[in-house]
């Protein structure tokens, strides 16, 4: 069956529909702001039902990873195709993008968190404008990140992201706006650059042969049907990079478990760790957390967070196997510290806000873990706590802010007895809650499960040592709880009104996926499952051909 | 019929989910708050369970009835093959005791409940939660496979918490409640990694196929320590759940909650689970795990016990005594009388539970007589502020005089009964592997159980009133509060246990339907057998029962001489080991400890973190950027404060620590092999972290604003020739120059880059 509209493709439409919802916001006057929030609304709402229908059209028995045939939806066209440039020859640049197991969760996540943050994006008020046109921009960026199959592409949409992500923080932010938002781009555009240097490395060691339809053969193939007629360029192909025989046998990056290549790999790493955030790359998340209006902190938390980790498995696990099974100790180690540090450090903070941002980092320590496991459950487990993380911590920055927007503190000693003066809001606050403690039943419990069931089987001792977050996030998700919610309303707070219909309709549709997906995982466990398998048995594969010293 | 059995073991588990979801959505629309829809439910749960247990004796007495299903389906996995996550349900024998035992002390809880917490601000709440509790327990009962077990396992414990803190507007109810979740915690921290050994070496969660792996001679990580191992990590979940020592500590705090909810789940059912767990996984439990698990049980035991003796408040000595008895049935099953264990379970959860409400009868009608005074300040938990009960509530003082005599191991009770195998256990423990602790433990604590507790039948049932005119005030509760007290107290006798007359006599319909359990750990490592170990209780049994009688008998005389005849002054005693008092009312220092050392400690340490996040890790970030403008602009530039610092000194500090990197940190981090040569890349890497260091001691915390922000836009202005975009103060003016400083610096490497190649 064919998706495509007009000629063009879901997948395109997907990632592009907000841009056209931006060029449509930025024709609307500025005094029609109820226009412009229902034409945003429109466009995420238009987003999710697109990502229900690949949701629903997705085939789970295709792998994906490193082969084209097993990518769904995809489209490819010529990009940029200059014949001749000084130096470096034919530079040939497609459009190219396809999802499989590993994308399709995130591609549903950004869908559904963009639709929350819309709603919840409806009371901000300074030039309402401006910000759904960034914002909009912004779900363009995080969904081409998910759909890119060239590096190139995949970098751009990186970029794309960034800049709409500075302005929100930087002007509808919170007192220190500024700093917070220099910060987050500084550190994320100083993370893009050792990106860049690894992507170009990549883009000068990777050989394939293209034909006189554009079509592109990796040398293995070209070679079997001989080169007649064919042209050798270089590529940013992420596919192409996958396959050790299209690296030119003296190119920078060919070979394994060279210098060179670990070089690539930790440049590659620093740009996604940063993006995690892992230890010791996250201080810029709390504070941007802080500074930033509440539907931007779920952006940030519910997807942008989800960018790094994806990228560690889309790219850095099949370019680099080699290299990912020697640092897979570190890896797990800086997992490992992100997961307790992170939770101690959480624990001493009197900022809500603060303290959910440093969760996130304990939260995301896990998804660290369970990736450099490098076994099935352990990444099953990975992707399934990125997805999982990506609603919960929506939730809790929801809660966050809708008790914000009623009270315009956020310190944790300044509440208290909130469980009798809004029980509809409380009644939901205790499904994310203990969601994030990882208690059974729900969501997140589960995916920690699984992450670390796979992560022992690889790191027996960093395993144990991080479990003692089971207590640490019982810990201070539970002081959060009593200091906020339970005791006696102070006499200040006497007037807070219970979480409207709007809010509502926001955290709901969370708490019944977060609560579902606890109970009953398989949905979105089958989806990535034949993925996760290819990709366990791909880097398993390698490295151990890598440890034997064949390639 | 076997098929039918466990549907209907379904229904039993999913009915009481069903009440809580109905009490959470329409509890408060419903005539009386819905109780009586709750009550109904978990009856009918009743009503099956019985039937289900009946069934299961007559026809299928020694099949295990199950129904498994795929959860989750990992197809084929690499390095495993096929893999499913296979979870289910099953009845034995054991289980379908269980579902009579928590179904029945449940209902009589929901009667009970109707009357006492008549009135209470968030009455459907209440038995709302009493649902997810009966529900998330059965599904521990029911469970064949350790992931539903800890999922029933943190459900409880959530239940657990909303119960005790029920009454959350009182600091005191959400500290305990928080301190019961997290103190249980700690204790599935290690049942978790339990699961995890035993999970990545049988890559299966259910019991059955555990058992089959270890006894085919498949052991975790080849080892049989590794295995012992398991066994007690498996144990720390019930060292938890079960309130052993040392994390016996959260069960006491419990009592915040209201009583009937102390009755069932911090008494009869819940705390016991950690007993089933053991007795579930009993087959993997090498001799050297069941050694640490006997001696936990006997150390809490005693513990528990002593601090019974000096508390004044009746449910905290009935805390402590439930810690002491659940110290006992963890023995049993240590000491591998596993059918005397269970047993104890079983009879203890009647007369436990009967306890509790008895208790909770006297506190109800103590508290409407003080509230009818107009008294706020007066505990009427406390038993100094009672005596002479018995003629005002008689039902409560008979009733509750039965549970006693069962606690006490009095002979026609069930108590005696469960008791004194246990303690015929312990002998036969003795006898075999010569711990003669477990058994002298075990004989004091049953001395000491008698005492106290006669203790506070002396105090709250006999002689006067401490205040005459409340005496007036007090009546006997009402009949909705007294019938289910009846029904626990016959259910104290030793009878219904064993269906025989004799009453020494402990075999019966119970002891025949749960026999121990065969070992399938290696030969080597297993503790004594089944029929060696019922040699020795056949031999110990006569001396266990005079015994135990002869001791219960002593406790129960000195606590009539003490506070009855007033032939011992308790006071005097107390002066007199002034010392030994003082320990026992601060309960072992236990949580003095655990706040001074352990929380407290945590908590300054969470600070010190935050402290070096915000100033190291994060000072290394803003101080990278002061460095940058530094490194810019020259060395003489003045630093934050104002003073000129000396270049030199830093630069010096940079490069000794360079070179200190370089030497010790360079060749582990690239290989040796490294095509560029180690030595250069060692050197970069030396750079890079001696840069870090002139980064921390220069740069500091907070100078990022003042730094980077014009710091960097001025050095790139400076270096690139964009002078003129220094002046713009514009937020976007900067961007534009970092999106141009990104552009650029692609660009120079592009061709750094082409040109090597």
């Amino acid at each position: 069956m064919e998706f495509s509209f007009l000629g063009i493709g879901i997948l395109s439409w997907i990632t592009f529909l907000p841009i056209v919802g931006m060029v449509i916001v930025l024709m609307m006057p500025k005094d029609q702001r109820d226009a412009i929030r229902w034409a945003s609304l429109t466009i995420t709402a238009l987003q999710v039902v697109l990502a229900f229908i690949l949701w629903q059209n997705f085939d789970k028995g295709l792998a994906g990873i490193n082969t084209i045939s097993g990518m769904q939806f995809v489209e490819k066209a010529s990009w940029i195709d200059i014949k001749s440039v000084a130096w470096f020859g034919r530079v040939h640049i497609e459009y190219l993008v396809g999802i499989d197991g590993l994308s399709v969760t995130m591609v549903m996540l950004t869908a559904l968190i963009s639709f929350v943050a819309t709603i919840s994006s409806w009371n901000i008020e300074k030039s309402v404008k401006g910000y759904f046109a960034l914002f909009l921009l912004l779900d363009t960026g995080m969904m081409g990140v998910f759909v890119s199959l060239d590096f190139f592409l995949f970098y751009v949409f990186w970029e794309v992201m960034l800049l709409p992500m500075y302005f929100l923080i930087g002007v509808w932010g919170g007192p220190r706006r500024e700093y917070a938002a220099i910060k987050f781009f500084l550190y994320t555009l100083f993370g893009s650059v050792l990106m860049l240097l690894a992507m170009i490395a990549l883009y000068f060691s990777v050989n394939v042969y293209i034909d006189a339809n554009g079509s592109i053969l990796s040398v293995a193939q070209a070679m079997a049907q001989g080169t007649e007629g064919l042209e050798k360029i270089y590529t940013f192909n992420i596919l192409a990079m996958m396959d050790p025989g299209n690296f030119a046998p003296d190119s920078l990056l060919a070979g394994v478990n060279t210098a060179w290549r670990y070089i690539a790999y930790v440049g590659l790493f620093v740009g996604f760790a940063i993006k995690i955030p892992s230890f010791p790359f996250h201080t810029w998340l709390p504070d941007a957390h802080v500074e930033a209006p509440t539907p931007i902190s779920v952006i940030l938390a519910g997807v942008l967070l989800k960018m790094g980790t994806y990228g560690l498995l889309r790219i850095s696990f099949p370019i680099f196997p080699d290299a990912m099974h020697h640092y897979a100790w570190g890896l797990a180690l800086l997992g490992v510290i992100s997961m307790v540090y992170g939770a101690l450090v959480a624990m001493a903070q009197t900022d809500f806000k603060k303290l959910i941002a440093y969760s996130s980092v304990s939260h995301m320590g896990v998804v660290t873990l369970g990736m450099a496991s490098m076994n099935t459950q352990g990444m099953t487990g990975a992707v399934f706590q990125m997805f999982n993380h990506g609603t919960i911590t929506a939730m809790l920055f929801l809660i966050v802010g809708v008790i914000y927007d009623r009270a315009h503190t956020r310190g944790l000693n300044d509440f208290g007895g909130l469980m009798n003066q809004m029980p509809k809001y409380s009644a939901i606050m205790v499904v994310a809650f203990f969601a994030a403690l990882g208690l059974p039943g729900l969501s997140g419990f589960v995916s920690e499960a699984f992450s670390l069931i796979g992560a022992f089987q690889t790191f027996q001792t960093l395993t144990i040592i991080a479990a003692i977050t089971i207590v640490l996030t019982a810990g201070y998700m539970l002081w959060t709880l009593q200091r906020v919610f339970l005791g006696s309303i102070p006499e200040k707070w006497k007037n807070l009104t219970d979480v409207n219909n709007r809010e509502l309709i926001m955290l709901v549709p969370l708490a019944v996926i977060v609560i579902f997906l606890g109970i009953y995982p398989s949905p979105v466990l089958d989806l990535m499952n034949s993925s996760m398998n290819h990709l366990a048995g791909l880097v398993q594969e390698a490295s151990t051909a890598a440890m034997l010293g064949v390639r | 019929m076997n098929s039918e059995l466990i549907t209907l073991a379904l229904i039993v588990l999913t009915l009481p989910l069903a009440g809580f979801v109905l009490m959470m959505f329409f509890g408060k629309k419903l005539p009386r708050q819905g109780d009586w829809l709750e009550t109904l439910i978990i009856t009918s749960a009743l009503g099956l369970s019985v039937f289900i247990l009946i069934q299961k004796l007559a026809i299928a007495p020694t099949e295990t009835l199950f129904l498994n299903f795929t959860w989750i389906d990992f197809h084929d996995v690499p390095g495993i093959g096929p893999l499913k996550i296979t979870l289910g349900f099953a009845v034995d024998n054991l289980a379908a005791i269980m579902l009579v035992v928590v179904t029945l002390v449940s209902t009589l809880v929901h009667f009970f409940s109707t009357a006492y917490m008549h009135g209470d601000v968030r009455y459907s709440r209440y038995f709302g939660y009493l649902g997810l509790f009966s529900f998330s327990m059965l599904m521990i009962v029911l469970a064949n496979n350790l992931f539903l077990l800890y999922v029933g396992w943190e459900l409880v414990g959530l239940s657990s918490y909303l119960l005790i803190g029920h009454w959350y507007e009182k600091k005191s109810a959400s500290d305990a409640a928080m301190k019961a979740f997290i103190v249980n915690r700690i204790g599935d921290v290690g049942f978790f990694i339990g699961i995890l050994i035993l999970y990545s070496t049988y890559h299966t969660f259910l019991l059955s196929e555990i058992f089959s792996g270890i006894g085919g001679g498949v052991l975790p990580f080849d080892s049989e320590t590794v295995l012992t191992v398991a066994g007690i990590l498996i144990f720390c979940g019930a060292i938890g759940k079960s309130a052993q020592f040392p994390l016996h500590v959260w069960l006491p705090d419990a009592m915040e909650g209201p009583t009937p909810v102390s009755a069932l789940i911090h008494a009869a059912t819940m705390v016991a689970a950690g007993v089933y767990l053991v007795a579930r996984t009993f087959p993997l439990m090498t001799a050297e795990a069941l050694t640490v698990i006997a001696y936990i049980g006997a150390i809490t035991a005693f513990i528990a016990a002593t601090i019974a003796i000096a508390q004044n408040d009746i449910k905290k000595v009935l805390a402590y005594s439930t810690i002491s008895q659940l110290g006992y049935m963890v023995m049993a099953l240590g000491v591998g009388a596993f059918t005397a264990g269970f047993f104890h379970l079983a009879t203890h959860a009647m007369f436990k539970a009967g306890l509790f409400l008895g208790s909770g009868s006297v506190i109800h009608s103590m508290h409407n007589a003080l509230h009818h005074q107009d008294d706020h300040h007066t505990d009427p938990q406390d038993i100094r502020n009672m005596g002479g009960l018995r003629h005002k509530m008689p039902i409560t003082f008979v009733t509750f005089t039965t549970y006693t005599l069962a606690i006490s191991g009095v002979p026609l009770t069930s108590g005696f009964l469960s008791k004194d195998s246990i303690l015929a256990g312990t002998l036969a423990f003795n006898t075999l592997s010569g711990h003669i602790l477990i058994p002298v433990l075990g004989f004091l604590v049953a001395g000491l159980t008698s005492f106290y507790m006669f203790r506070i039948v002396i105090r709250a049932f006999l002689g006067e009133h401490a205040d005459a005119h409340r005496t007036d005030h007090i009546h006997e509760s009402p009949r909705v509060m007294t019938v289910p007290l009846m029904l626990l107290a016959g259910l104290s006798v030793y009878f219904f246990f064993t269906f025989n007359l004799n009453p020494f006599g402990t075999e019966g319909w119970f002891t025949n339907a749960v026999p121990r359990p065969e070992s399938v750990v290696p030969l080597t490592v297993a503790a004594p057998g089944g029929e060696v170990f019922e040699e020795a209780v056949h031999h110990a049994h006569t001396s266990a029962l005079l015994l135990s009688v002869l001791i219960a008998g002593a406790g129960i005389l000195i606590a009539f001489a003490t506070y009855y005849w007033k032939k011992i002054s308790a006071e005097r005693a107390a002066n007199a080991l002034p010392g030994v008092h003082s320990f026992l009312l601060d309960k072992w220092g236990f949580d003095r400890v655990y706040n001074g050392v352990v929380v407290a400690g945590t908590l300054a340490f969470t600070s010190v973190l935050r402290w070096i996040d915000e100033t190291i890790v994060d000072g290394v970030v803003n101080g990278s950027a002061s460095w940058t403008k530094n490194a810019v602009f020259g060395f003489t530039y003045a630093s934050r404060d104002g003073k000129k610092m000396s270049a030199g000194a830093f630069l010096f500090a940079g490069i000794a620590f360079s070179i200190y990197v370089a030497i010790s940190v360079g060749s582990w981090v690239w290989p040796a092999d490294a095509s560029m040569g180690s030595v250069t890349l060692a050197l970069l890497t030396a750079l890079l972290s001696g840069g870090l260091v002139v980064f921390l001691v220069w740069g500091g915390a907070g100078g990022f604003d003042s730094y980077v922000v014009d710091g960097l836009v001025n050095a790139s202005a400076y270096v690139f020739g964009f002078g003129g975009l220094v002046l713009r103060k514009l937020q976007t003016g900067k961007i534009q120059t970092y999106i141009v400083l990104a552009v650029l610096g692609a660009l120079a490497l592009y061709f750094v880059f082409a040109f090597n190649t």
